[in-house]
């Protein structure tokens, strides 16, 4: 994907030095990326229609109740807002080892590490002012993130370990540390039914953004795709990066540090999921338990392959993602859907964003023109 | 520890291994036969959860738990040959389809599974292998599902079709080398629906088991990741269906491991022993690999393995 993406860009630019044949191809090719998943969104409301259809329920009572539940309410948006933004982090976790060609599906596994950090350092520093302890929090929670996901780049570029699979294994082992210490060392005695960690003391936690319902991981989420994007498309390490992802043989030959930005990116990657982490802690439950492991790192894989592992592509797709869960309860209780209903949506915007991918570059009206 | 707590958790882990390990037995051979075509399938997870809640709606309306088995295979299949044909449009990522079908996979089965989570199915009857013995205990683990000695045969019957069968070498080519397969003239795509489709048949079957007959109820939290634990049992077993066999009933014993522990009093470390067997699949991992090298056993066009 990256490859071709590559390839594509370095064509136009030859092409454009060769002289001013196709002066809005730049134009089609923006036009390209923005319809296609735009096709694939609709192919998968048409699907789903389908599905209500057969099942004797209205279709347009479903969108609209989406809509009212996602969008259509200062309480739903925020409710949106709110669940969005761990996604935007997890997806990062996805997207920047994606530059390089890597598959890693383990973001889980540095969520609830990260945030385990962050809950079990807040105790020890409790008598330094909040601000402080939250950002020691957050050093924590992205120190241990980035740890847990480098150690994986290592293994890949040091011993050639397939990353998609380590990665599971190291997200399964970092749950099962989790639980041990959450159950185990760290565990509140106060804690019967839900073993967790102590909490992290009501003055510690990161409160609202003014005039909102919605916790501050919202805009630090916002930068982080931003700041990603720029280092992404905007700087020689990410141009290295994406290289690295176009041809592995070319970079090497190069002289590019393949070895190094593997290792960082997985590192950089690593420490947006351990923040998101911490951000769950802080913001959000207080504590570490296991409300934690609520499946952030899965679905932030499933957000960056619909931004086509594009930082700023994050910032709708998270929005859209959501809002949808967001308006899982009111499609439940007005249209007597099961809770699930939401998820067979979201398995099929899944299926058809991906296959739209087949149509890039295939539809000749998008592609460089000869002469004009 | 005395004498009677070790066997007491002998006997329970023994129960415990042939009880955990069947889902993991068939999903892995399931996983087994779509990686040796060279294609991976994570959907197997959401065919699992798919395959328990239709096997025990199935045999909660027909009376029938083998009927059950046999709808599950068959939507498991649908699911896998969804998977196969989206997969072989070009440049589709085969990962992250599979996860787009573990999702779906799983919507589904909530979605229709919603009304099951009360009643009771018939389930499938095990066989009471332990009628020589007087102890209840001993009796009890070795009453063995039916389903597990199918997967061992599946198991046995898929090694000898790899070595001896004109499609075992078919998907083997398929897998280790698309170019050669093109100058042989095969369907390369076709040769991979079909192993896709009959490899989350397997995975139906297993999720089948969990519904029918170990818990032996549905409800949504089924499935602990058996679907894609077996990824990486596969990978442990080196893409060899008999080492499959061995793997899933060493990862069945490692889970019941920890519960067994608990019978007998032993509280600690009960998740550090639910990791063991990812412990001992990056460790294999790590010996087995080393860079340049391929992992012996590994299909050449497996994206994970290059």
């Amino acid at each position: 994907m990256t490859s071709v993406s590559l390839a594509r860009e370095l064509t136009a630019t030859a092409r454009a030095a060769e002289g001013p044949r196709d002066r809005f191809y730049w134009l089609r090719k923006r036009l390209e990326s923005a319809l296609i998943p735009l096709v694939a969104l609709l192919a998968a409301a048409a699907a789903f229609s389908l599905f209500l259809l057969c099942l004797g329920k209205s279709p347009a009572d479903f969108f609209s109740l989406i809509w009212r539940g996602a969008f259509g309410s200062a309480f739903s948006l925020q409710n949106t807002l709110q669940r969005a933004s761990p996604l935007l982090l997890t997806a990062l976790c996805v997207a920047l080892p994606a530059q390089l060609g890597l598959v890693v599906i383990g973001g889980e596994g540095a969520v609830v590490l990260g945030g385990l950090a962050a809950a079990a350092i807040a105790p020890l520093i409790s008598a330094l002012p909040p601000i402080c302890v939250q950002i020691v929090m957050a050093i924590a929670g992205c120190a241990i993130g980035a740890l847990w996901i480098g150690l994986i780049g290592l293994m890949r570029a040091r011993r050639s370990l397939n990353e998609t699979i380590v990665s599971l294994l190291m997200a399964y082992i970092a749950i099962a540390i989790f639980n041990h210490i959450v159950e185990g060392p760290l565990r509140d005695p106060a804690s019967l039914n839900k073993p967790s960690t102590r909490d992290i003391n009501e003055i510690n936690m990161l409160g609202h953004l003014p005039g909102t319902d919605v916790h501050p991981g919202l805009l630090i989420g916002i930068l982080a795709c931003i700041f990603f994007y720029v280092l992404i498309y905007r700087t020689s390490f990410g141009f290295a990066c994406r290289v690295t992802g176009g041809n592995l043989r070319a970079a090497q030959l190069q002289g590019l540090p393949v070895a190094w930005l593997v290792v960082i990116a997985c590192a950089l990657g690593g420490a947006c999921a351990g923040l998101a982490g911490m951000i769950e802690v802080a913001a959000v439950h207080g504590k570490a338990n296991a409300s934690l492991a609520a499946g952030y790192g899965y679905a932030g894989i499933l957000i960056a392959f619909l931004a086509r592992q594009n930082p700023l592509g994050i910032l709708p797709m998270a929005l859209l993602l959501g809002g949808i869960t967001a308006a899982g309860g009111i499609v439940q209780r007005r249209m007597g859907l099961p809770d699930a209903t939401v998820l067979v949506l979201q398995g099929m915007i899944f299926i058809a964003i991906l296959a739209s991918e087949t149509l890039y570059g295939r539809i000749a009206w998008f592609q460089p023109r000869k002469s004009a | 520890m005395s004498g009677g707590a070790l066997s007491t958790l002998a006997i329970a882990t023994l129960a415990g291994a042939l009880r955990v390990s069947t889902p993991f037995l068939f999903v892995s051979l399931g996983e087994c036969l779509t990686e040796k075509s060279g294609r991976i399938n994570l959907g197997n997870e959401g065919v699992l959860v798919l395959g328990a809640m239709t096997a025990y709606a199935a045999s909660y309306h027909t009376g029938s738990p083998w009927l059950g088995v046999l709808v599950a295979a068959s939507c498991g299949g649908l699911l896998g040959g969804l998977h196969a044909g989206l997969c072989s449009l070009t440049r589709i990522n085969d990962i992250a389809m599979g996860i787009a079908i573990m999702l779906a996979g799983t919507g589904l089965a909530f979605f229709f599974g919603k009304p099951y989570v009360q009643p009771s199915a018939p389930l499938l009857p095990p066989l009471p292998l332990g009628f020589w013995s007087d102890s209840p205990q001993i009796r009890s683990a070795l009453d063995v599902s039916p389903l597990f000695f199918v997967g061992v045969l599946v198991g046995i019957f898929m090694t000898w079709a790899f070595q001896n069968t004109r499609s075992g070498m078919v998907v083997r080519i398929v897998g280790d080398s698309a170019d050669a397969a093109r100058a042989m003239g095969l369907r390369i795509n076709l040769v991979r629906l079909a192993a896709t489709a009959a490899g989350s048949a397997l995975a139906g079957v297993g999720g089948a088991f969990l519904s029918l007959v170990y818990p032996g109820s549905w409800n949504e939290g089924l499935s602990s990741g058996q679907g894609l634990i077996a990824v990486a049992l596969v990978v442990f077993a080196r893409w060899d269906p008999l080492a499959c066999t061995g793997a899933a009933l060493l990862f069945g014993a490692a889970g019941a491991l920890g519960p067994s522990l608990q019978s007998v009093g032993v509280m600690q470390g009960y998740y550090l022993f639910n990791a063991a067997p990812y412990v001992l699949t990056l460790i294999l991992m790590f010996i087995a690999v080393a860079p340049g090298r391929r992992m012996r056993g590994a299909p050449g066009e497996l994206s994970i393995v290059r």
